[in-house]
């Protein structure tokens, strides 16, 4: 590695020389302070969320010897970021995560820390978490990742002033829905708002109805790399609903033109050009931020309807569990005990009291009477209960497959939703896909 | 030896000149084609070391039918590419040749384009076509065609990457043409207009034959650009909707970044090197380029 220059190599030579270079670095600017070999790098999603982090690894750096330094990485191009620089002398030292497949890679290659004994056997992480959240983070029998940001439910949004116009109650079956979905269409007000061209948002309708139609037991058997469950009866029908409702003109005739990465299918929602939005709760935040009086006066929201003889349970959710913070197993020594030193800090007072005044839902558990001091306790109590009380937690599936498979599967949705494929293809395209 | 004496005869500078450029070419552009080439051979994650797996890429990449859409769409988009983009840079460029103050001030806008980073062209040219808030919707709703829902169609997200290429390189194109026409001895237009050809046949007769080099120089960078064409599509349309827009560098992209399968990925990235590499030398060898030394031999 001749062009390294990395703070974690940990050789005589290139530790001397690092040495001979902050020395001079330090005298030039006359400041005394920790050895840069002493650094580790912690890499984040940079968002509106990102202060929680930059404001804890300061208060690390307070009592530390090791000292942390913060990495904001642009969000869009996180997860390749990630994986490129996995493996080489440029990977971060604790970063961000979306667990499963995010991570699972980096697991089979024995690239990550191993916390199953670190939360058994530190106080502050030991049962703190809600285990279905916690579940994403592990893989094959060990616990790769801590949760450090919001739960984000996958939540149907409506306008409930559109509601109230057609004198109508958020539908809670899918026959309301699909009556919905007509009188909104002749009041001339486009009944879902969905931006197609970003998959993933296609990708939620099928989640959602995947888990109604056969339960939340079909996916989990995908998951768990059972790629013939894509064969599951449900799968086809599941799929054919989602054709219905681009057939009964639910999504309006531009949703494959509509990004929901450049606020466009927000903005048409909040101007009521739209009557419901299925999206994840940061949707909230989102709304709050561009359209604060839409969201204030007019933003509604509620759980996503039953399919009757469906076998899915009503309580169930899908959505992202958490994000994680996991640990490059190359750490050793004193920077390893720093690393999961800072760990424990996610479930301290502080870190929780701004997480949820940032509109966070944190992944501890007995978070309830923490829930007065979210910008909007009525909405963080509809989540809370939404995730304490869900019967299962199905993870957004681009994250739960591994990356390869992932991108076959989101390349079969966006056809099936661009006309390229029926609901029987696009099973038989993913069967093997796991 | 030989290429010293060479050099000597012709009153050229020597090999050592070259050494820079050959230097850089080779860091930067001919050893990470070899290490693709090799990588092609092998199955790797990007996380641990390349496996060989022999031919197996570019078997799967000979059957593969997502290919093989790519390849076509690829194909289409160049050959759409180089039939708007070949008369309009033609005309503006030989247009824009005059000497004339207006033309030279229109000239400067045409060529504005060039002047922008392709990312921020795309990112232009995406809000611009939103369904909901572009200007798309208000030219459709003008025209009464009903919905704006260009990047969303089949064909509508094709034509309309084709039309962002050539909005973005057309101005570079004419200034080919600009400078090529501006090379045109004036003697022999003096002589057409002698024989009493009017604008049309001299621009035929006189300023078409003599562009023959630049049509091909301009067509070659064209069609290459075409076959290598990704960061509009990846901002515009990402592929999509549906696969209506993976032309062959963005499967690239796709399989490489975001399923990290880098060996196919290298086999996707190889055969478009040989690709264009083939179709342009296949291009300077039927219009005879190679063979020409001047379009102004004996004057």
């Amino acid at each position: 590695m001749p062009f390294d220059l990395h703070p974690r190599l940990r050789t005589p030579a290139t530790a001397l020389a690092g040495a001979a270079l902050l020395a001079g670095t330090l005298a030039a600017c006359g400041s005394g302070g920790p050895s840069r070999a002493q650094t580790l790098e912690v890499w984040t999603y940079q968002d509106a969320s990102t202060h929680i982090q930059a404001e804890a690894v300061e208060r690390f750096n307070e009592t530390s010897d090791v000292q942390l330094e913060l990495v904001e990485i642009p969000g869009a191009n996180y997860q390749e970021r990630m994986r490129t620089a996995m493996g080489t002398p440029n990977a971060p030292d604790i970063f961000f995560n979306w667990g499963s497949g995010s991570i699972s890679d980096f697991v089979q290659q024995d690239m990550l820390v191993d916390l199953t004994d670190t939360l058994a056997e530190t106080e502050e992480l030991r049962d703190a978490f809600v285990p279905t959240v916690l579940a994403a983070a592990e893989i094959d029998g060990g616990v790769y990742g801590v949760p450090m940001r919001g739960v984000q439910p996958v939540i149907l949004f409506h306008n409930t002033e559109l509601f109230e116009q057609i004198g109508a109650e958020p539908p809670t079956t899918w026959e309301e829905m699909e009556e919905l979905i007509e009188v909104f269409q002749a009041e001339d007000i486009t009944p879902v708002a969905l931006g197609g061209a970003d998959a993933w948002t296609s990708l939620m309708w099928l989640e959602y109805l995947l888990d109604r139609t056969g339960g939340a037991g079909v996916w989990q058997r995908i998951e768990s790399g059972e790629s013939e469950a894509w064969g599951d009866p449900a799968v086809v029908s599941s799929a054919q609903t989602a054709l219905d409702l681009i057939e009964d003109g639910a999504f309006g005739s531009t949703f494959l033109s509509n990004a929901y990465t450049n606020d466009g299918v927000s903005t048409y929602f909040a101007q009521g050009r739209a009557a419901m939005h299925l999206m994840g709760s940061w949707e909230y935040g989102g709304q709050l931020a561009n359209a604060e009086e839409f969201a204030r006066e007019r933003l509604g929201y509620g759980t996503f309807p039953v399919i009757s003889d469906g076998a899915g349970e009503a309580s169930s959710i899908v959505g992202n569990p958490n994000n994680y913070w996991s640990v490059n197993a190359e750490l050793e020594g004193e920077q390893l005990d720093a690393a999961l030193e800072f760990l424990k800090h996610t479930t301290d007072d502080a870190y929780l009291s701004a997480l949820v005044a940032n509109g966070d839902i944190p992944g501890t558990v007995g978070v309830d009477d923490r829930l007065d001091d979210h910008p909007d306790p009525e909405f963080a109590r509809f989540q809370y209960e939404l995730i304490t009380e869900a019967a299962a937690f199905t993870q957004s599936w681009d994250q739960a497959l591994p990356n390869r498979a992932a991108t076959e599967m989101m390349n079969a949705v966006d056809d099936l939703f661009s006309g390229g494929l029926t609901a029987e293809e696009f099973a038989d395209t993913l069967r093997g896909v796991s | 030896m030989a290429g010293r004496r060479r050099a000597r005869d012709t009153g050229r500078p020597g090999v050592l000149w070259a050494v820079p450029g050959l230097l850089f070419f080779g860091l930067f552009a001919a050893a990470p084609m070899v290490l693709v080439a090799w990588l092609s051979f092998t199955s790797w994650d990007g996380l641990s070391a390349p496996a060989w797996s022999g031919t197996e890429n570019w078997t799967r990449l000979w059957s593969d039918p997502a290919m093989h859409r790519a390849l076509r769409l690829s194909l289409l988009l160049t050959l759409l590419s180089w039939l708007f983009q070949t008369p309009v840079a033609l005309l503006l460029g030989v247009w824009s040749a005059g000497r004339q103050r207006s033309r030279a001030v229109l000239s400067a806008v045409f060529f504005l384009p060039l002047l922008a980073s392709s990312v921020a062209l795309a990112l232009v040219w995406r809000s611009i076509l939103d369904p909901n808030f572009g200007l798309a919707a208000d030219v459709a709703r003008w025209l009464e065609l009903g919905d704006a829902n260009v990047l969303g169609s089949q064909r509508g997200a094709l034509l309309a990457v084709a039309f962002v290429a050539a909005w973005q390189f057309v101005p570079f194109h004419a200034l080919l043409y600009q400078g090529g026409a501006r090379q045109v001895p004036r003697s022999l237009y003096d002589a057409a207009s002698i024989d009493g050809a009017g604008t049309v046949r001299q621009f035929f007769a006189v300023t078409l034959p003599q562009l023959r080099n630049t049509v091909v120089t301009s067509s070659v960078l064209m069609v290459v650009g075409s076959l290598t064409y990704f960061e509009t599509v990846l901002i515009l349309t990402g592929g999509g909707p549906g696969s209506a827009t993976t032309i062959v560098p963005y499967l690239m992209y796709e399989t490489g970044f975001r399923a990290f399968d880098l060996g196919y990925a290298s086999a996707v990235a190889t055969s478009l090197v040989v690709v264009a590499t083939g179709v342009s030398l296949l291009m300077v060898r039927l219009t005879g380029f190679g063979r020409m030394r001047s379009t102004r031999e004996g004057m």
